[in-house]
């Protein structure tokens, strides 16, 4: 996984609350082969309305969503991790988000940003016309116009985050540890490994 | 002295690489089992990552989910296309990440092709004392042979394949003691739907059982595949028997076991895997043998058990409320009514299969039952599928296809079919099914479906009489020795 230190650009202005899964990625799409291509299908119950945010070509290709209350609430499928980075969506601001989609989306790199109502509003002002700044070294989304907004983060997530680390990353970091096991297993039980015909 | 330990503690500790505070523990996975359905985006999520199969040796890759049990290749030997777009890919899928990650496969026209849960034992690739996982919850299966084998998501599939380990913490342990004799006709399958009857579908949540008592000792190592298989329908992630002479006379010589001095090594060391004298289970289940009977279902869950002598249940009956309103339910999904006598529902459908009864047993023992006899008229389809092409195999040497066919029966390629409605092997709305699968759930079979779970030797009693049936009133004490 890419470390995560800063995402700059536009920004989807959706500052709609309540965004559930199904509105992200439909179920029809978990019978899919591959976490990637979901984009796709991303958000297909907003895009039906005519002047959605994702249709909007100012819009095309942003890093950011800024959405209301209770982001992500529904199921608990990863697939709607997999279809906003499919979008190339990297970091969401909102008031809330549901407590499987932080994880699914930390899981996959996703940065969740929770900034109070006012931020959002005033981010979702600057968005419309300018890009977006999000520091996750100092904790802090900025605008080009002096707009400065400190947020909280759980320090183990932003560990990972800053050094790339997925949970298999982290372990991979105890590869000596597994490699040790192994060799000393692999002579207590040399018959371990399948006689492969 | 060191504190006497369950087999299930020693299986633990020899796989335990690091231990956090929190007593989450890094565990070392020996066995990984990988089929079509919940392995593409894990595959995917290394080829994104850059990261390589840590250790592919451990790792074999078999599809079964989704495959049809028609034939696979036509007059010619040519590949027959398989019309589900989905599946299709999902199989394409794993028939390219297999050979790219260097992982052993078994393709769908592959003698040795099967369900993962009856291509492992039989290829000797689940052995005693290994941790054994599966993108699958009937993983649990392996545990006949000794293995502590639990099912596992695509995102931990993914951690497997790139670390060999997983993150877990140790769970708790429950004794299930059965011991005396079965009775005539009753088998492995209405011992382990008995036991489900009595702890509940969410019993064994959180613990890891071991099978003990003389009855399981007597038992065949197909019968505690089937038994073990069901670990996970009463809620465990894991069902543990120790090994034995059985257990080792069961592996020797299978194409993937230890042979020479390995074995030796290997028989030397499965040895001391037991449970110690006066170790501590959180909880103990005792049934005795004598009092199964061949046991049936009438409701969406595995819990939902009753003799094949007795009626439906009434839903007043159950004292929990909650059960109440479930069993309500179930009965109005089934189309049953309270006190209705379980032998005067008509059945439909008949399915011998599934990775808890395709194994040459099973087959042995339905087709004890068929032969000379006929599927009853009212019978629209009674499928046989056996659990690999090895078993397909053997049961075609021992004539046991032509006995299938002969009394009306479809004879198939392996795979899951009609366990789970995934695949073209669907029971229509509103029929029932006697199926010898694992699962009852609503829809599980197909939309609609209504399964009743039994052994092989009653869905054979079942297809004979087109209604459930006891099977004990077919067939003399000789014919039943082979259940
Ligand atoms: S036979 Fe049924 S339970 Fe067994 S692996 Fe296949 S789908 Fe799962």
């Amino acid at each position: 996984m890419d470390a995560v230190h800063h995402i700059e650009g536009r920004a989807y202005p959706l500052g709609l609350k309540n965004v559930d899964t199904d509105m992200i990625i439909a179920a029809e799409w978990l019978k899919t082969i591959s976490r990637t291509g979901l984009g796709k299908g991303a958000f297909a119950a907003l895009r039906t309305a005519p002047d959605n945010v994702f249709d909007d070509p100012t819009y095309a290709g942003s890093p950011i969503v800024i959405a209301g209350d209770n982001f992500g609430c529904g199921s608990s499928r990863e697939h709607a991790a997999w279809a906003m980075l499919d979008m190339g969506i990297t970091a969401v601001i909102a008031p809330s988000f549901s407590d499987i989609f932080s994880g699914n989306a930390f899981k996959n790199g996703i940065l969740t940003v929770i900034l109070p109502q006012d931020a959002i509003d005033r981010l979702i002002e600057v968005a419309k016309t300018d890009a977006i700044h999000i520091d996750l070294d100092s904790q802090t989304v900025t605008t080009p116009f002096q707009d400065r907004f400190t947020f909280e983060i759980d320090a183990f997530r932003k560990h990972c985050l800053t050094n790339g680390l997925d949970e298999i990353g982290l372990t991979l970091g105890q590869s000596d540890k597994i490699g040790v096991f192994e060799q000393s297993d692999g002579a207590a039980r040399p018959w371990l490994v399948p006689a492969h015909a | 002295m060191t504190h006497p330990t369950t087999l299930y503690e020693k299986i633990w500790n020899a796989h335990v690489i690091d231990r956090r505070d929190d007593g989450t523990c890094l565990i070392y996975i020996d066995r990984h089992l990988v089929h079509e359905v919940t392995s593409p985006q894990a595959f995917e999520g290394l080829r994104l990552a850059g990261r390589p199969v840590r250790r592919p040796d451990l790792t074999l890759a078999v599809p079964d989910h989704n495959l049809p049990t028609t034939a696979r290749v036509d007059a010619a030997g040519h590949r027959l296309p398989i019309a589900d777009k989905e599946s299709a890919q999902q199989l394409a899928a794993l028939e390219a990440n297999a050979p790219s990650f260097g992982i052993k496969y078994f393709g769908a026209t592959a003698a040795e092709q099967g369900i993962v849960h009856v291509v492992g034992p039989e290829q000797g690739f689940t052995l005693p004392g290994t941790t054994l996982v599966c993108g699958d919850s009937h993983t649990a299966a392996h545990g006949a042979l000794g293995a502590l084998a639990f099912g596992i998501g695509t995102s931990e599939v993914e951690h497997v394949l790139a670390t060999q380990t997983l993150l877990l913490k140790q769970s708790k342990s429950m004794e299930i003691r059965v011991d005396g004799t079965l009775g005539f006709g009753v088998t492995p399958k209405d011992v382990v739907l008995a036991i489900i009857g009595k702890t509940g579908a969410a019993g064994g949540t959180g613990y890891v059982l071991e099978y003990r008592g003389d009855t399981f000792r007597n038992m065949s190592i197909e019968g505690r595949l089937t038994v073990a298989n069901m670990a996970i329908e009463g809620g465990a992630r894991s069902g543990l028997f120790a090994p034995d002479e059985k257990t080792f006379e069961y592996l020797k010589g299978r194409p993937m076991a230890p042979q020479g001095a390995d074995w030796d090594a290997a028989v030397a060391y499965w040895r001391t895997l037991h449970t110690d004298e006066g170790a501590h289970f959180d909880r103990t289940v005792t049934l005795a043998a004598s009092d199964i009977a061949p046991t049936v279902t009438w409701g969406t869950s595995p819990e939902d058990v009753v003799a094949i002598t007795g009626v439906v249940p009434d839903p007043e009956s159950f004292e929990d409320a909650s059960k109440r309103v479930a069993a309500a339910k179930s009965l109005d999904y089934m189309g049953l009514r309270a006190g209705q006598r379980m032998q005067d529902i008509a059945i439909q459908h008949i399915f011998i299969g599934s990775c808890t009864n395709s194994r040459i047993e099973d087959l042995r023992a339905a087709a004890s039952v068929v032969r000379g006899r006929h599927i009853a008229g009212s019978i629209k389809q009674a499928l046989v599928v056996p659990g690999s092409g090895l078993v397909k195999r053997q049961a075609e040497s021992e004539g046991l296809d032509r006995i299938f066919i002969e009394a009306g029966f479809e004879w198939r390629e392996p795979g899951c079919s009609a366990c789970l409605g995934m695949n073209p092997d669907k029971v229509p709305a509103g029929e029932h099914c006697a199926s010898t699968s694992n699962r009852n759930f609503m829809g599980r079979q197909g939309p609609g479906s209504r399964t009743h779970l039994v052994s092989p030797l009653m869905a054979a009693a079942a297809a004979v009489e087109g209604r459930l049936a006891d099977v004990r009133d077919m067939m003399t004490e000789e014919k039943a020795g082979v259940a």
